[in-house]
């Protein structure tokens, strides 16, 4: 049974990468990164809300800190792209553990609020601080080149090192669910009372959970900036942190690959609608939102699975009748 | 002259009024959505919204209709709390049962396409409405020039909101109110129609916001971007009240007002941070909020 | 009509020698506008520019020139990531020659990079950042209609030569806002006039009655509302609602357009003083155009970005039928530069090495409703900055485009 499920799961994988590998073939590179880069922002905030249960409604503060730090490394300080990365991602996760160690105190939707509190305040901060250049943010940022010997300006080599950024935030996203520690958080979600009482530091997991969370959705922010070349205030809005929420949703709340699903889904939808519907964007995005609370609960992934299911257990009782 | 922080006294004075008028506002909107919360367990991230509706109807009245300000005020809320209740009837009442996520993100779905839809139509610039005959001009209180439409307006929502107050804790209705949100099933089996009381109080919630749009109307731009500026602020004089509270969102509204005056003359760029940074800090202190009770 | 278009043909013969390669890309001009569909920068911009910009082509007639036009339109929300993406989805796939409009200076910025790095055209109406001609001018981009800077100057000279030589900011937190107040407190200082305090204002702002109260309080003669949009309507409509015009102050917008007195209404925004570089009530031509976009936009009067849209689409294309070749951007903007502007709303004008167009700007008070005959009836004049005094010298800008 194992065996049979890991299977599968490692063909998905295989399919799944090869599909990721042939984008710029089918649409244009900026496209698929800009999915790539929002993808892994989602699942980063999924591995919060979908596996320990908690809602932050201030994630794009990591997205925003880590772009701006990754874009100032870049332009003033001049340091290589990778290192730059590191520090952007290493920044917002510093910022998780200030965030977590003042939210985690509370519960649902109190601890929403708190973590919505601060990053206005970051906000404010970042309006206000002489580096991010207001909001005309940090324009013009080099992409750099990788060891020195891959150079990054070119659109199509950029996606595939993109690519293996995500794949990797993804890699961790998958480990730590799969290990005893992300046993743990699930046991939170279900029962926190539970899992304290069986001896737990629960403060400690949840703020371990919340600083992972914010690392990755930083090294999504950094990986941004090599994008677009640009860090702006847009960023750090509140309102990203609102799309978060509707893309992880969308895609599939406690599944790993689901929020890629949704901030595909998202991102196409802005882009590609943006010059065809107009003004019509964001009731479209409201319309969404409608359908996938009442209708589409779990989201795309999570319906998926539930066909996949269906499909597979009636296979499996068919075989065993006639058997 | 005295002075405060090397601020003259009597000009501070004039600013403290001034934050009594915005708290006004946020009292009005927050006590629909505390209602509302309270009752229906529901964030209804949709408030916005109908304020926005509310102002846009009161200069819609006006302009292809010829109905009046003051009529406005009275029908107008009621106009809005029947599309609200519409809006409950077709979508909120699947979600009451499921977590407070789903009914907030519901909510954020139906705000951004209401106001879509009003962009759609009215476009963003805004619409004129002036101040109505009789509330122009002001009183001079010696320290300040106060404008009559300012005073009307800390007069008419104290009202309103003393009023809804008084329904709902004080009134046989709002007994049956608070019975249905509370215990449904027994409500139910004493003869009390649930599903319609629920259907009220949502009406009731999102006509006060309606109400408050009127009221914003002479004095805010009329634009299909009005609410989704206020509601985000609105939320955290709820959250600080304590969600749910009645009380505790009349007060916290008019508190907050009056503190958010001060740092708009000491340090103006940090005053619409300042809602955020007093919610962090009750929160810490207070996980319920200033009038909540631990649930 | 013949007798220009054979001329233009020589001139494109002349213009074409030397390039063998010159030719319209895939066949068809593509003209991009680029802007705010939806939030706050909608009014000014948004429907209407691209209504300004499918009237020029049809105006312009392409098919007489051998032409090809599309236009296409993207809302581009005020992000700087989705306005460069669609930006880039644009030129790469749907092969779009000319971006127009782009108002908000963050995507103004993310824009012009990727335009640059492309080789093709941005022609800015509805954006303002006055960094666009100076530290960030590129060879393919031109700023049409306005600046920060030019506003500045013209409200901020002509409102202290008659006697307003006090002024109390109000300024949005922003980077525009701030550069807004920066460039009119120079010039009011440099004019003899001062200043005497400044607020800024949390970006966006609902309620500005307590910095109304400090700026009443200061007994300035003027205040100045660095913001824009929604912030310098609620500012205008509660200044009239504490009487600070009866009072004897006077309010300068230094960022107004037509919109925003349309949804103010005169009662609210009369005496307020502005300037714009176009406005639909002074020429014929003018009117006729009033009249067609009124129609069609539901009442709305054409802003000056909008018809900036009109003009800057219009040089463009008669510049790309002389050429006979759309591909290569800064080719296309050096010829636009090199070919004196004329066209029916904005009339005769040039374009500087710097990619500033060059054309007079107007300051403006709006009308009492006494005074007002009609809808759409706003502004009075008060006076004319020529085109030369209008814009920032070219040698303060720091382009690196011009050379010293």
């Amino acid at each position: 049974m194992t065996e049979t499920f890991l299977t599968i799961n490692r063909v998905r994988i295989v399919v799944l990468l090869a599909l990721a590998m042939a984008v710029p073939f089918v649409t244009y590179p900026v496209l698929g990164m800009t999915v790539l880069c929002f993808g892994l922002f989602a699942c980063s905030f999924n591995l919060l809300l979908g596996y320990t249960g908690l809602l932050s409604f201030g994630h794009a503060t990591f997205l925003g800190t880590a772009a701006y730090v990754t874009a100032h490394a870049l332009k003033a300080w001049e340091l290589p792209t990778l290192p730059s990365l590191a520090l952007g991602a290493g920044a917002a996760a510093l910022l998780g553990a200030v965030f977590g160690l003042i939210a985690i105190r509370r519960h649902g939707i109190y601890f929403a609020m708190v973590t919505l509190a601060l990053a206005q305040m970051m906000f404010f901060v970042f309006l206000k601080a002489p580096f991010t250049g207001g909001e005309d943010g940090l324009q013009g940022v080099p992409r750099g080149s990788l060891f020195g010997l891959i150079d990054l300006s070119d659109d199509t080599t950029l996606y595939y090192v993109v690519l293996a950024i995500v794949v990797f935030g993804l890699w961790v996203i998958h480990r730590a669910i799969h290990s005893p520690f992300g046993e743990v958080l699930k046991a939170i979600r279900e029962n926190e009372a539970r899992v304290t009482s069986l001896g737990y530091d629960v403060a400690r997991y949840k703020l371990l959970a919340f600083v992972l969370s914010a690392g990755l959705a930083g090294l999504a922010g950094a990986t941004k900036v090599l994008v677009f070349k640009f860090a702006t205030l847009a960023d750090v809005h509140w309102h990203v942190s609102g799309e978060v929420v509707l893309m992880t949703l969308l895609g599939g709340v406690g599944t790993v690959i689901g929020p890629m699903l949704g901030a595909g889904v998202v991102v196409v939808l802005q882009n590609e609608l943006a010059d065809k519907v107009g003004s019509f964007v964001t009731i479209i995005i409201g319309v969404i939102f409608i359908l996938c609370v009442l209708i589409f609960r779990r989201g795309i992934a999570g319906e998926l699975n539930e066909l996949r299911r269906r499909v597979l257990g009636d296979a499996r009782s068919g075989s065993a009748d006639g058997g | 002259m005295t002075e405060i922080f090397g601020f003259p006294i009597q000009a501070l004075m004039g600013q403290l009024v001034l934050g009594l008028v915005n708290g006004s506002f946020y009292a009005m909107l927050s006590i629909g959505l505390s209602v509302i919360f309270g009752m229906l367990n529901i964030i209804n991230f949709a408030h916005g919204a109908f304020y926005m509706i509310g102002a846009f109807l009161a200069w819609m009245g006006l302009y292809y209709w010829g109905i009046s300000y003051w009529w406005s005020l009275i029908l107008v809320p009621l106009a809005v709390a029947l599309i609200g209740i519409a809006v409950e009837r077709t979508l909120l009442q699947w979600i009451y049962k499921l977590d407070h996520l789903y009914g907030l993100l519901l909510t954020f779905g139906i705000a951004l396409v209401i106001e879509g839809m009003f962009r759609h139509w009215f476009g963003v610039a805004g619409q004129p409405f002036d101040v109505p005959e009789g509330l122009t001009g002001g009183f001079n209180l010696g320290f300040m020039f106060l404008p009559k439409y300012r005073a009307w307006v800390i007069v008419a929502s104290l009202t309103v909101c003393v009023g809804t107050w008084f329904i709902i804790e004080k009134t046989r209705l709002g007994s049956y109110l608070r019975a249905a949100t509370e215990n449904p099933k027994l409500t139910q089996a004493f003869g009390i129609n649930v599903p319609i009381m629920v259907m009220l109080i949502y009406g009731l919630g999102v006509g006060l916001a309606g109400f408050a749009g009127v009221l914003a109307a002479p004095v805010l731009q009329v634009s299909p971007l009005m609410g989704s500026n206020m509601i985000i602020v609105v939320f955290a004089v709820v959250v600080i009240g304590g969600m749910g509270s009645i009380v505790g969102s009349i007060a916290t509204g008019l508190m907050l007002g009056i503190v958010e005056a001060i740092p708009k003359v000491l340090y103006p760029e940090i005053s619409s941070t300042m809602v955020f940074i007093i919610m962090a800090i009750v929160l810490l202190l207070r996980p319920a909020g200033l009038f909540g009770k631990e649930r | 009509m013949l007798k220009g278009s054979s001329i233009g043909l020589c001139v494109g013969a002349l213009l074409s020698l030397g390039t063998a390669h010159a030719e319209i890309t895939d066949g068809v001009v593509r003209i991009g506008v680029l802007n705010d569909q939806s939030g706050i920068y909608a009014g000014l911009s948004g429907p209407g520019s691209i209504w300004a910009a499918k009237k020029a082509v049809e105006d312009f007639q392409p098919e007489k020139h051998g032409l090809k036009v599309e236009v296409v339109a993207a809302d581009h929300q005020n992000k700087p990531d989705i306005g460069s993406s669609i930006a880039r989805k644009w030129i790469d796939v749907d092969k779009v020659d000319m971006i127009v409009d782009v108002p908000t200076s963050s995507v103004i910025l993310a824009v012009n990079q990727v335009v640059q790095e492309k080789n093709k055209v941005m022609i800015v109406s509805g954006g303002g950042t006055a960094d666009l001609t100076g530290t960030a001018c590129t060879p393919n981009s031109i700023h049409w209609t306005y600046d920060t800077w030019a506003l500045a100057n013209a409200t901020g000279k002509a409102v202290v030569k008659t006697g307003g030589d006090s002024w109390y900011f109000l300024t949005a937190d922003y980077a525009f806002g701030q550069a807004l107040e920066r460039d009119t407190e120079a010039v009011v200082l440099k004019n003899g006039g001062k200043v005497l305090g400044k607020i800024r204002h949390p970006f966006p702002g609902t309620d500005f009655s307590s910095f109304l109260l400090q700026a009443q309080a200061s007994k300035a003669k003027v205040i100045g509302l660095a913001n824009a949009g929604g912030d310098t309507i609620n500012a205008i409509k509660q200044a009239a609602e504490f009487g600070i015009t009866q009072g004897g102050q006077n309010l300068a917008g230094l960022l107004v357009f037509i919109s925003d007195v349309q949804a103010l209404g005169l009662n609210a925004a009369q005496g307020l003083i502005l300037t714009e570089a176009w406005y639909w009530d002074m020429t014929d031509e003018n009117r006729k155009f009033a009249q067609a976009f009124t129609a069609a936009n539901r009442g709305a009067f054409p802003t000056s970005a909008q018809a900036g849209v009109y003009s800057a689409v219009t040089h463009y294309l008669k510049t790309v039928a002389t050429l006979k070749e759309d591909g290569d951007g800064a080719k296309v903007v050096a010829a636009m530069k090199a070919t004196p502007t004329d066209d029916p709303l904005f009339g005769k004008g040039t374009i500087r090495a710097d990619g500033r167009k060059i054309h007079p700007l107007y300051l403006f008070e709006v009308k009492k409703p006494s005074e007002s005959k009609g809808p759409g009836d706003f502004y009075k004049l008060r006076a004319t900055i020529p085109a030369e005094e209008a814009f920032r010298p070219l040698e303060d800008g720091g382009c690196p485009l011009v050379k010293k």
